[in-house]
């Protein structure tokens, strides 16, 4: 078993479906910090067989409701002295900001490159979002 | 800075606000000749268009403004590769409110995100259209006397008609509304209308591709066009094209008092004969379409009426 130090203070994601940190890394943006990052792929888990964990050391601050997005099975850890000081579950963010892209090629993002590609929550139950501009839901496939 | 961008923008309360103040343009139009003295409209339209420009362009000259702006693409800054976001800054310093027409969806929308004055989506696609909206309920609140109560047919190209959308969206929010959604099989309502508009709301609809078997139950029947510029093969507009053709034979079993309506311009879907029937109705859209923009345009400019 590979052994990664225990943070003192940080932020503990997860409960990531195996394969995904590094997407979630992306997402977050964690290449642009400079403080100690741990990416643990394919780890042990009871409950899904295999999992991934993304551990964050120092006092961060991380916009991180993306990750209901990902999966709503994902799980935060923020840790204060050694010592689990808040557990949270994730939900669907109302608001996804240039986190997937409009397939609708009649859709104003397809010419204007610069322009921020926004989603809104329309349905939480069935997890659909649709792009602002053109009302195009998204779709995952290609 | 209060834009028009999205039919369900404006409240039941402030659409039949417009509307009642474009009936009251209608008639005395004279009466409105110098409300928007010193005013300026830009037309930004990206894309043809002969009525809605034409439209937009007498409604502000009618009120004693004057109109300024390009009629396609080619003439603007976006040949030159201008984004949406900085030819509205810039209009923005020229003109004291703007219309915006423009093939890609959503394109309005941005431009409102950055201008200092009023946008009015003059059509963005295939998606929305909500000044023609307005038209429309001008008209059938004109020939029926009531917005609520309906039975209203949608007949052709339902998937790329933005009149279709926009005006499904504004009559669901209002009380005993049913619609019949005629089209082929290729062409019907875009899914989140009937998910997110239609069916939360518990609103009776039906999607059929008979014209003439749906006709008799019908209040009013909402011809469209099925739209060239919105295919990318030829082949399937083709095909697509003259699938319902509205003739006065076809109009036998039609209610005496259904009212024909068309966001024109019309190629072939419904025949000229049709012009004479009392209940055609499209031409009064136009007319309609004038003063409701002439209301539009007041409300957002913040304009009194004239004592």
């Amino acid at each position: 078993m590979l052994n990664i130090d225990s943070l003192q203070t940080g932020i503990v994601i997860d409960h990531i479906p195996a394969g995904e940190s590094m997407r979630i890394y992306e997402l977050l943006h964690l290449e642009q910090m400079d403080c100690c990052v741990a990416v643990i792929k394919n780890a042990r888990s009871t409950k899904y067989g295999r999992k991934d964990i993304i551990k964050i050391e120092g006092n961060v601050k991380i916009d991180l409701d993306v990750l209901g997005f990902v999966d709503p099975n994902i799980t935060v850890d923020f840790i204060e002295n050694g010592k689990i000081i808040e557990k949270k579950t994730m939900t669907l963010p109302q608001y996804l900001r240039n986190v997937i892209k409009c397939k609708n090629p009649r859709c104003i993002t397809t010419i204007e490159e610069e322009i921020d590609q926004v989603f809104q929550l329309c349905d939480p139950k069935a997890r659909r979002y649709r792009c602002i501009y053109c009302e195009q839901e998204y779709s995952p496939r290609p | 800075m209060r834009s028009l961008i999205d039919p369900l923008d404006l409240s039941i309360k402030e659409i039949n606000s417009i509307l009642d103040l474009a009936d009251d343009i209608a008639k005395d139009p004279k009466r409105y000749r110098h409300v928007c003295d010193g005013k300026k409209l830009a037309t930004l339209f990206y894309e043809p268009s002969t009525r809605t420009r034409l439209s937009f362009e007498a409604a502000m000259l009618n009120m004693g403004g004057s109109v300024m702006g390009f009629a396609t693409a080619d003439s603007s800054s976006a040949s030159k590769g201008e984004s949406v976001a900085d030819t509205i800054r810039v209009v923005s310093c020229y003109a004291d409110i703007c219309a915006m027409r423009h093939p890609k969806e959503g394109a309005p929308l941005r431009a409102s995100l950055y201008s200092k004055i009023p946008v009015i989506n003059a059509g963005d696609g295939g998606h929305q259209h909500p000044t023609q909206t307005l038209a429309d309920l001008m008209t059938i609140r004109q020939k029926k006397g009531r917005l609520s109560h309906l039975t209203i047919g949608l007949c052709g190209d339902l998937k790329f008609g933005r009149t279709v959308h926009s005006l499904i969206k504004s009559l669901s929010r209002y009380e005993g509304i049913s619609f019949v959604l005629i089209s082929p099989e290729e062409l019907r309502v875009p899914s989140y209308i009937l998910e997110e508009v239609l069916k939360p709301k518990r609103i009776s609809y039906k999607e059929v591709s008979n014209l003439e078997l749906a006709m008799g139950e019908l209040d009013l029947l909402y011809m469209t066009r099925v739209q060239k510029e919105r295919f990318f093969n030829e082949a399937d507009y083709v095909r697509l094209k003259d699938t319902y053709i509205l003739t006065e034979d076809k109009l036998r079993n039609a209610k005496p008092d259904m009212y024909i309506l068309h966001p024109l311009p019309r190629v072939n879907e419904i025949s000229l004969e049709v012009d004479d029937d009392p209940r055609a109705a499209y031409f009064d859209q136009v007319q309609n379409g004038v003063y409701v923009r002439m209301a539009l345009m007041m409300k957002l400019l913040g304009v009194e009426k004239p004592c």
